[in-house]
């Protein structure tokens, strides 16, 4: 089974548009949404949910007022700045709160209460090419990558014991635990990247965190068309580096109103430039991923 | 007054929203200050030029277990939260890398066996930009623009404890603070949005923008701080996503246009507020609506 984890740095330079046309060329894979806090996936997917588990979100403080002595050790003992005092009422920001329970644990009159918030919750669905591993964080929660992680490994689960040759995952944008979460062990990590001067400052960071864990990595430029000069120079960098070029793929009206009717671009306009040129790339990632010909 | 431009979904056009809000503000004579809280991958630089600066790290305070103290007693990982220590066979074990650095574990320690160690994380970077073409037309400051910016070390995972530290590098006075956030809809960017006046929530007219926008909308709200939206990248066909819009109440303070003209000045780090009309007058809107919101002023 090999999988192919699709990140890119920057936000909204289409890792999930192209995702979902990878995982339609490919004629069978588990695909994996490790976007948790910004699901789109499953919008250009035609599918339907089988299991929805919960997610467990972490703890949060609170003060009973009326056992509160407004000692103030808590607000002392708070790394976070969680804990204000207005006219000696004492109150937990619960959007600062890390749940470390410090204030709990050493509050005199213990008018502290550790609380544990709704995390989330995470699907497992089937769509025409195999089965859909997605989730959906609660707004503002926590992203320590545990979700992602989740969703990831159900997904290899779900592809080992289902014969899959081939796993295919959305990431997230940025550098953060839920990318490192999603990379790391990959078999492979696609890096979409948008032909301006912030995609070429994002994508150096990226490269040097696929670096960083070892995968092997490969490049493709998002609407390359728009800023041909910066698509050269984001291909000669990335191959400066070793990183390989997987494809270019035009901007293409083609592809928002696909999405607007829930499908991907390979579906809805399969002689389409940009599907084109997604088979091309689709082809390239094959060869070098070495999946078997279906 | 401290606003927050963010968006739920990556790639709608915060950071050319809040650096060509900048830029708009500092044209219209306002001191203006620029805040860089997507961490992760900070783009406004780019736009504004900041000179070098200074900069200093933001680490997280970690134990280190003197072992000839330690008896293994397990008090520290008990109180740990986030599975950085653990008892094993006698031995106490720390990982670092999951450590949030509450401080628990030395408060709990009978032995005193913990030393206080420092471990970097990110740095913060503070600097001013002088952006050329605005030198010739405000005449406040000459165009200088104080500017934050915050990076995390590439491999750390939490961003979070660096923009805290970004957001405590605000230089204090100023008209208008804007703090271009990180996308998504979790802690980074609760944690960059925290403590502003006013959210803005740029957004695309498309399934992805729209169903993200949804998202943090109801993070913003529970967070009690006001929100507007606008709306980048607009096709004035599109009626569907004005009904879409009007229909879950959201207050649209700007529609700008889809524009490859203004992709084209912003993939090579231009500024559209000075190359583009069009887009200025959007965006000298947004700062109108920022320093006068409607309905809050008699209006």
């Amino acid at each position: 089974m090999k999988e192919l984890v699709v990140i890119s740095g920057k936000g909204g330079t289409g890792k999930t548009s192209i995702t979902a046309s990878l995982v339609r060329l490919s004629g069978r894979a588990v695909a994996a949404d490790c976007d948790v806090d910004a699901a789109n996936l499953h919008l250009v997917t035609r599918h339907e949910v089988r299991r929805t588990i919960p997610f467990e979100g972490g703890l949060k403080a609170s003060i009973d007022t009326a056992a509160c002595t407004a000692c103030g050790k808590c607000v002392e003992l708070c790394r976070f700045d969680a804990i204000s005092n207005h006219d000696n009422i004492f109150r937990v920001d619960k959007f600062a709160c890390e749940g470390c329970g410090v204030c709990a644990y050493f509050c005199p009159e213990g008018a502290i209460a550790m609380d544990r918030e709704t995390g989330g919750e995470w699907y497992v669905s089937d769509t025409d090419t195999g089965p859909m591993v997605h989730a959906r964080l609660a707004p503002g929660g926590e992203n320590s990558g545990k979700l992602v992680t989740i969703v990831r490994n159900e997904a290899k689960k779900i592809a080992r014991d289902g014969g899959f040759g081939t796993m295919i995952v959305d990431g997230a944008p940025g550098i953060g635990c839920p990318v490192i979460s999603s990379v790391t062990g990959a078999d492979a990590v696609l890096v979409v990247v948008e032909p301006t001067l912030s995609g070429m400052h994002d994508m150096k960071r990226v490269l040097e965190l696929t670096g960083h864990f070892g995968v092997t990595t490969m490049v493709a430029v998002n609407r390359f068309d728009i800023n041909e000069e910066t698509a050269s120079a984001i291909s000669d960098y990335a191959a400066s580096r070793g990183v390989e070029t997987a494809g270019m793929v035009r901007y293409d009206p083609e592809v928002t109103r696909a999405q607007k009717n829930g499908m991907s671009v390979v579906e809805y306009s399969g002689d389409s430039p940009a599907a084109n040129d997604l088979r091309r790339l689709w082809k390239n990632l094959a060869r070098r991923l070495e999946l078997e010909e279906r | 007054m401290r606003i927050a431009v963010a968006s739920g979904k990556g790639g709608t056009g915060k950071t050319t929203v809040a650096v060509n809000l900048v830029v708009s503000a500092v044209k219209a004579g306002l001191h203006a200050t620029y805040v860089d809280c997507d961490v992760e991958e900070p783009n406004g630089h780019i736009f504004l030029g900041p000179d070098e600066g200074l900069s200093r790290p933001v680490t997280i305070e970690v134990p280190k277990i003197d072992e000839s103290l330690c008896t293994a007693c397990g008090k520290c990982k008990e109180i740990c939260e986030f599975n950085a220590i653990a008892v094993l066979g006698g031995m106490v074990m720390v990982f670092p890398e999951l450590c949030h650095g509450c401080g628990g574990c030395f408060l709990v320690c009978p032995e005193n066996a913990m030393e206080r160690t420092q471990r970097p994380v990110g740095e913060v970077q503070t600097a001013n930009a002088r952006v050329k073409a605005i030198e010739a037309v405000g005449e406040v400051g000459g165009g200088e623009i104080p500017f934050v910016q915050g990076l995390l070390n590439i491999g750390e995972a939490m961003p979070v404890p660096v923009i805290r530290e970004v957001k405590k590098s605000i230089p204090g006075g100023g008209d208008i603070v804007v703090v271009d956030s990180p996308p998504g809809n979790s802690c980074p960017m609760v944690e960059a949005v925290r403590g502003s006046d006013r959210v803005i929530l740029v957004t695309e007219p498309t399934p992805f923008g729209l169903s993200d926008l949804d998202v943090a909308l109801r993070t913003i709200e529970e967070m009690g701080i006001p929100v507007d939206v606008v709306l980048n990248r607009y096709d004035p066909g599109d009626t569907a996503v004005d009904r879409i819009l009007a229909e879950k109440g959201v207050s649209v303070i700007a529609r700008i246009p889809e524009s490859r003209e203004v992709a084209g000045i912003g993939s090579r780090g231009g500024l559209a507020a000075l190359e583009s009309p069009e887009f200025a007058e959007a965006i000298d809107g947004i700062l109108e609506r920022m320093l006068h919101p409607r309905g809050e002023d008699g209006r």
